[in-house]
């Protein structure tokens, strides 16, 4: 019966679970703000939270490493400033990270350190690899234009010319995130936090990409709405086999979604692990106190 | 022939950083369970039955010792160090764990817990077969078909608790673990949860199971493992 079950998922990890490679892979990621001395960039240097006591600098992110494999959810969480989204906007590029290695098997199978490309290749990783979804939609979306034309967008920049696909792509998403057709051309603009917050999803999922980036999509959401983005979430990975990180300071969506996890601190991941055992298991002070306080 | 399942001296203890203490869980277990045995573990409350069973499913990190699971797609496994990814295949398609709290997600109706369930059991591209079963399955557990489509939440608790042994049982698991699925059951649903473990086991499943009043499972279960002694009797 195991057999036909491999044969049947070719998604799961299989025999091969360990050959498969993982689609997107980070290793020793930093992001640094001021010049760092000798103090700060040593191994096991004592900061102050994530700052150098001897020259200011603030290490946003600090040597971190993380693999994501095909169709996997991994959820990032953290507290505030603890440094998650910073990781998500070096991987997406928003930010130049200080030092890292980032590899894209989508991209060029894993051949080349992806920070290290040129303005031209990064923006093309962007476009066909990557989809964004960040907490604030303004910054993912033109507002004043119509969520037909946000998506028409994202597709003009990965090479796309025909309007008839691009309006039949875009409607067919839009339909998929629950935007009724006849809102298809207003701007989101107008459009509830909720609405906005899946024309981002819409938009973000226009070219197909392998990975989505998940950055507290459902914070500031009321209940019966962020229960519907999540649905579409799981909907997505379960339809498309898209792989994801979700950053959220949220356990409870982070339970939902997410295989793997990490927990960040101070621009550290201090403790990682299945879901599951880091919600009931919990090994570090910092990871035990935020499973406490779990309403 | 090899256990499919053998601890060996499994320690587990939880510290505390809040309060500075270490609580214990379970220490130095052995046990071997062989293809196709039901054991059943008994002990007083707070003996660490529980923490054994979650030891092996991974909710919790073991300690110390070794869990070899004889799998049947890696082979004999560790499954103390095996890496997180082996592990979520292994509960996705070897390893089920049923508790006597259904744990689902909200807004989810009956009938969704376990399609999808099956759904990552037979893949979404057999998607009519993922929903025959599931059908079949849902008929089998005696759960009323005008329920099907509710969400779970307003579920007497004998009714979740069939639904939570649906979810699990339509993956047909190598090694079901079983987390008190009686505690708080009327006895005409402790008969029922009775009847799937003999099918269970008629058709092959190992199964590990803690239960409060193991005598019900009289003439089923094939060890009895006591936390006290800590030794099969």
């Amino acid at each position: 019966m195991m057999e036909t079950n491999n044969a049947s998922l070719p998604s799961a990890a299989g025999e091969g679970a360990h050959s498969q490679t993982p689609c997107l892979a980070v290793s020793g990621l930093s992001l640094r703000f001021g010049k760092g001395c000798p103090m700060c960039a040593a191994e096991e240097a004592q900061l102050e939270r994530n700052v150098c006591p001897a020259c200011g600098t603030v290490h946003a992110v600090r040597d971190v490493s993380l693999d994501v494999y095909p169709g996997e959810i991994v959820g990032i969480v953290g507290e505030s400033g603890s440094g998650k989204s910073s990781l998500m906007k070096c991987i997406y590029f928003d930010q130049e990270a200080t030092a890292g290695d980032v590899r894209v098997l989508p991209y060029d199978g894993g051949a080349g350190n992806v920070l290290e490309l040129s303005p031209q290749h990064k923006r093309s990783v962007r476009n066909t690899v990557f989809g964004m979804v960040y907490q604030n939609p303004y910054l993912g979306l033109r507002m004043d234009f119509s969520s037909l034309s946000n998506i028409a967008e994202q597709m003009i920049a990965s090479g796309e010319r025909s309007v008839d696909r691009m309006c039949a792509r875009g409607y067919e998403l839009l339909g998929e995130v629950n935007i009724p057709e006849r809102r298809a051309k207003d701007a989101p603009a107008l459009f509830s936090g909720g609405m906005q917050q899946r024309v981002q999803i819409a938009k973000a999922l226009s070219n197909n990409p392998p990975i989505l980036l998940l950055d507290e999509v459902t914070t500031g959401l009321d209940l019966s709405v962020q229960a519907s983005v999540l649905d579409l979430i799981l909907r997505i990975r379960r339809d498309h086999n898209v792989s994801m990180v979700v950053v959220s300071h949220d356990l409870g969506v982070i339970r939902m979604l997410a295989d793997r996890t990490i927990v960040m601190l101070d621009g550290r991941v201090i403790e990682r692990g299945l879901t599951d055992q880091i919600l009931e298991d919990p090994q570090h002070p910092y990871t035990q106190q935020l499973v406490y306080s779990l309403l | 022939m090899r256990p499919l399942l053998s601890i060996q001296d499994l320690s587990k203890s939880f510290v505390l950083h809040n309060v500075g203490r270490t609580v214990a869980g379970c220490s130095h277990i052995d046990l071997d369970i062989m293809p196709g045995q039901f054991v059943g573990i008994t002990g007083r409350s707070g003996s660490g039955k529980s923490t054994i069973l979650r030891c092996i499913y991974r909710t919790n990190l073991p300690e110390s010792g070794r869990i070899l699971y004889d799998s049947d797609a890696f082979g004999p496994i560790d499954l103390c160090t095996a890496d997180e990814r082996r592990i979520l295949y292994l509960r996705k398609n070897e390893i089920g764990y049923v508790s006597q709290f259904l744990d689902a997600l909200p807004r989810q109706s009956a009938y969704d817990i376990v399609l999808k369930s099956a759904l990552e059991t037979f893949g979404s591209h057999d998607a009519v077969r993922a929903h025959g079963e599931t059908r079949a399955m849902l008929r089998h557990f005696n759960i009323d078909e005008n329920h099907w489509e509710l969400f779970p939440r307003t579920f007497s608790g004998g009714e979740k608790l069939r639904l939570n042994i649906a979810a699990a049982m339509i993956k047909r698991p190598r090694l079901l673990l079983l987390d008190e699925p009686t505690a708080s059951l009327d006895n005409a649903s402790k008969v029922k949860v009775r009847e799937l473990i003999e099918q269970l086991k008629s058709q092959g499943t190992t199964m590990l199971g803690i239960f409060h009043d193991l005598e019900f499972m009289e003439g089923l279960c094939d060890k009895e493992f006591n936390m006290q002694k800590g030794m099969m009797s």
